[in-house]
């Protein structure tokens, strides 16, 4: 064994270029807490499962500060072979010929076997090029769901084991938890943008953007101001100012979770990552699953809800024996057993179709009620142009731009209409700025 | 006024003994800040992969943004309230702690102390305290009819990023008032108080004129820090929010730049933040300095 070898002579044996040395793959990663620790679990087990190989995980902090730290890594010529990069990058990265290696391209270059079928469509969908091919690999992704406490739907006289299926029944049962005095309010959520924006439109087959929400190139154009977004906002306005429902902020909306913990909120939508989180808190009620709601009276709906979350992007200007290994190292990450590991400690959804298969076979699904909603509501139909995903330039500032126009309609500012309006203006100068700079 | 002139035998040894510092000037500001400058006339895609000369266009595209015009009424707004909030504040504090005699020390030391607290984690502390839905302070405060919420409402961000950013000023600025004011001769305000002045009369004909030097300085320093150093209390507390309420010039830099990846526009930004703190210290220094009584 190395470990064995004095340092002197290891020193040695390095500056003779030794032959036997491993090939080191750096990854950067956003995976802090228990999720980062079973990142270096899986890690560990790919680099103790081969001699050849060492992938070195690094944690970078938030998804922003990663991917910018990767960006500016690149500048300088010291990037990593590896980096995650969450949803809304994706754009960037697209865009970014030149400077990433797509997925596709990798495997077939470095020989190793591949079958893009095997991936479960409504994940990959999101991170192919407009020929279908994958350009990153799907890590970690999930959809929102919705969360109940089946304890206040109990006193509110409500059946315990039937989630609202769509907004009118949320809203009717939201005034009845909150007439029976059960809770103080129907619902909160997380992610504004995600959920209560770009999943709205897919689950009721809106579209989002022009050019198939921008899959189709760079010229595309915001259209997220349709009626059904307008009505919806209205409503949530509506909801807010009689309390059924409340505000948890921007971004991911760190105060909506502590609302349903607290049962101060009975239902709460948020990703089905979200489940470790929700059931380690809900210590003194209950808690059921269900679909996200829809408008019934919408035709289409529901179609299907999309993905967040983060792939693993390559980047260019690495010797080919990294790539080999980057290649090895996905082949196995991908694998059945890695990926139902990783889905089941997680709450991620499966990637792959045989990862979904071997949970069922393990009867995890039946054993762990609602870890399945999540697969079960992006597979609900094949995928439209609509429920695809969506890829826009400058989406990360994209999505605070749809925070800020939420925030002024609930403060009364603007109305549904015109909060939208403003989003969509905003947003497609900022996607226009981001044609000039990469067209 | 009066200057010294010190005579060197040889012409190399002054250039010798600036030399330190000339290179510290020169590779942590004047490079940095030419490069700002180069970038602000260029875009380019984050990677750096496209680079082409734009010319002014950086800038004209920031003036007519109206998110940029927010964000220097923003400023103003919340450099001279944190400013004035800070000042005002720490020199009452002084004043009352001057005045005292056994205790001084113990108070002093309890004042200064916030300063030694890094400005992200009293940050953290002020969103702790005033969080809408976990936080102490709008309970307290929903309990006297009084609705807090920061994440909505514009007016209560505001006073929540000023009142954090003057909390973590006011050590500073105490300690040298406490300092000025012990340098001012009992003597003065003892004669002025034998001559019937009362000490309301005697903190505005004698003290404040002869502090007047601390205070100049610390105006400056004031200005600077709320121009640049509260980054990381809006960045704790309410990253520019809502609706960009809060949303400073510095805090714009950050975000489109560093988050957004917009080198170009960000470069603009830091320029002309660099040209508007040149110019105020200018102002300051030519007009205000005037003055003040040394």
């Amino acid at each position: 064994m190395i470990r064995t070898l004095s340092f002197s002579a290891l020193a040695l044996a390095a500056s003779l270029g030794a032959a036997q040395a491993q090939t080191e793959i750096q990854w950067w990663h956003a995976m802090g807490g228990e999720l980062g620790t079973k990142l270096e679990e899986i890690v560990a087990g790919y680099n103790a499962s081969q001699s050849d190989y060492k992938v070195v995980p690094t944690y970078k902090g938030s998804y922003t500060e990663t991917m910018t730290a990767a960006i500016a890594a690149f500048r300088a010529g010291e990037q990593p072979a590896v980096v995650q990069v969450f949803e809304v990058g994706t754009g960037t990265m697209m865009a970014a010929e030149g400077a990433v290696y797509p997925v596709y391209q990798l495997m077939e270059d470095m020989g190793e076997d591949f079958d893009q079928s095997a991936f479960l469509p409504a994940v990959v969908g999101y991170y192919t090029d407009t020929d279908g091919n994958m350009l990153s690999m799907p890590f970690n992704s999930s959809t929102p769901i919705l969360y109940y406490n089946k304890d206040v739907f109990e006193k509110a006289g409500l059946d315990p084991d039937a989630a609202p299926k769509t907004w009118g029944e949320l809203e009717d049962f939201s005034n009845k938890i909150m007439e029976s005095g059960a809770a103080n309010c129907g619902f909160t959520t997380g992610w504004i943008s995600w959920v209560q924006l770009e999943n709205l439109s897919a689950w009721h087959n809106q579209p989002i953007g022009t050019l198939e929400n921008g899959f189709g190139g760079l010229g595309t154009e915001l259209t997220v101001n349709g009626p059904v977004q307008a009505k919806h906002w209205e409503n949530l306005a509506k909801w807010q100012q009689d309390g059924l429902f409340q505000y948890g902020g921007p971004g991911g909306g760190a105060d909506s979770a502590p609302k349903f913990y607290a049962q101060e909120c009975a239902m709460y939508m948020n990703s089905s990552a979200s489940r470790a989180g929700v059931v380690a808190n809900a210590q003194d009620f209950e808690v059921g699953y269900g679909m996200l709601p829809y408008y019934d009276d919408v035709d289409g709906a529901p179609q299907n809800s999309i993905i967040g979350g983060a792939t693993l992007w390559v980047l260019q200007g690495h010797p080919e024996e990294e790539y080999k290994g980057v290649a090895d190292f996905f082949t196995y990450l991908s694998s059945a057993e890695v990926q139902a590991d990783w889905h089941q400690f997680s709450g991620y959804l499966p990637i792959t179709q045989a990862a979904y298969d071997l949970g069922r076979e393990q009867g995890y699904y039946e054993a762990n009620p609602g870890t399945d909603i999540g697969i079960r509501q992006i597979t609900l139909n094949a995928p439209t142009e609509n429920s695809k995903g969506l890829r826009f330039g400058n989406y990360v500032q994209i999505r605070n731009v749809i925070d800020e126009e939420f925030q002024r309609l609930l403060s009364g500012e603007v109305d549904a209409q015109g909060a939208l309006d403003s989003l969509v203006e905003r947003g497609n100068a900022l996607i226009r700025d981001f044609e000039a700079a990469n067209g | 006024m009066q200057t010294k002139r010190t005579i060197f035998r040889s012409r190399g040894l002054p250039y010798l003994l600036l030399a330190p510092q000339l290179a510290i000037t020169i590779i942590f500001f004047l490079w940095p800040a030419g490069q700002a400058v180069w970038q602000s006339f260029l875009r380019e895609d984050a990677f750096g992969l496209k680079t082409s000369f734009v010319g002014l266009a950086n800038y004209t595209r920031l003036f007519h943004s109206p998110d940029y015009l927010n964000a220097m009424q923003v400023t103003l707004v919340f450099a001279v309230s944190t400013a004035a909030l800070a000042m005002i504040l720490s020199l009452l504090l002084a004043v009352a702690v001057d005045r005292l005699i056994r205790a001084s020390r113990w108070y002093t030391t309890l004042l200064v102390w916030p300063y030694a607290v890094a400005p992200a984690v009293a940050g953290i502390l002020w969103w702790f305290i005033f969080n809408p839905t976990i936080g102490i302070m709008p309970y307290v405060l929903a309990s006297v009819g009084i609705s807090w919420n920061h994440l909505l409402d514009k007016g209560d961000a505001m006073l929540l990023v000023i009142v954090a950013a003057a909390w973590k000023q006011v050590s500073y600025n105490f300690l040298f008032f406490v300092a000025g004011l012990q340098s001012i001769p009992a003597s003065l305000r003892e004669a002025a108080a034998i001559d019937g002045a009362g000490p309301v009369k005697r903190f505005f004909t004698i003290t404040l004129p002869l502090l007047s030097p601390t205070t100049f300085f610390l105006l400056v320093v004031n200005v600077v820090y709320t121009l640049f150093d509260t980054f990381p209390v809006i960045d704790a507390t309410t990253e520019g929010g809502p609706a960009q309420a809060t949303n400073t010039l510095v805090y714009k830099v950050y975000m489109d730049g560093f988050v957004g990846l917009d080198l170009g526009s960000s470069a603009a930004q830091s320029v002309v933040l660099m040209a508007i703190v040149i110019s105020l210290t200018v102002v300051q220094f030519r007009f205000v300095e005037r003055r003040v009584t040394y």
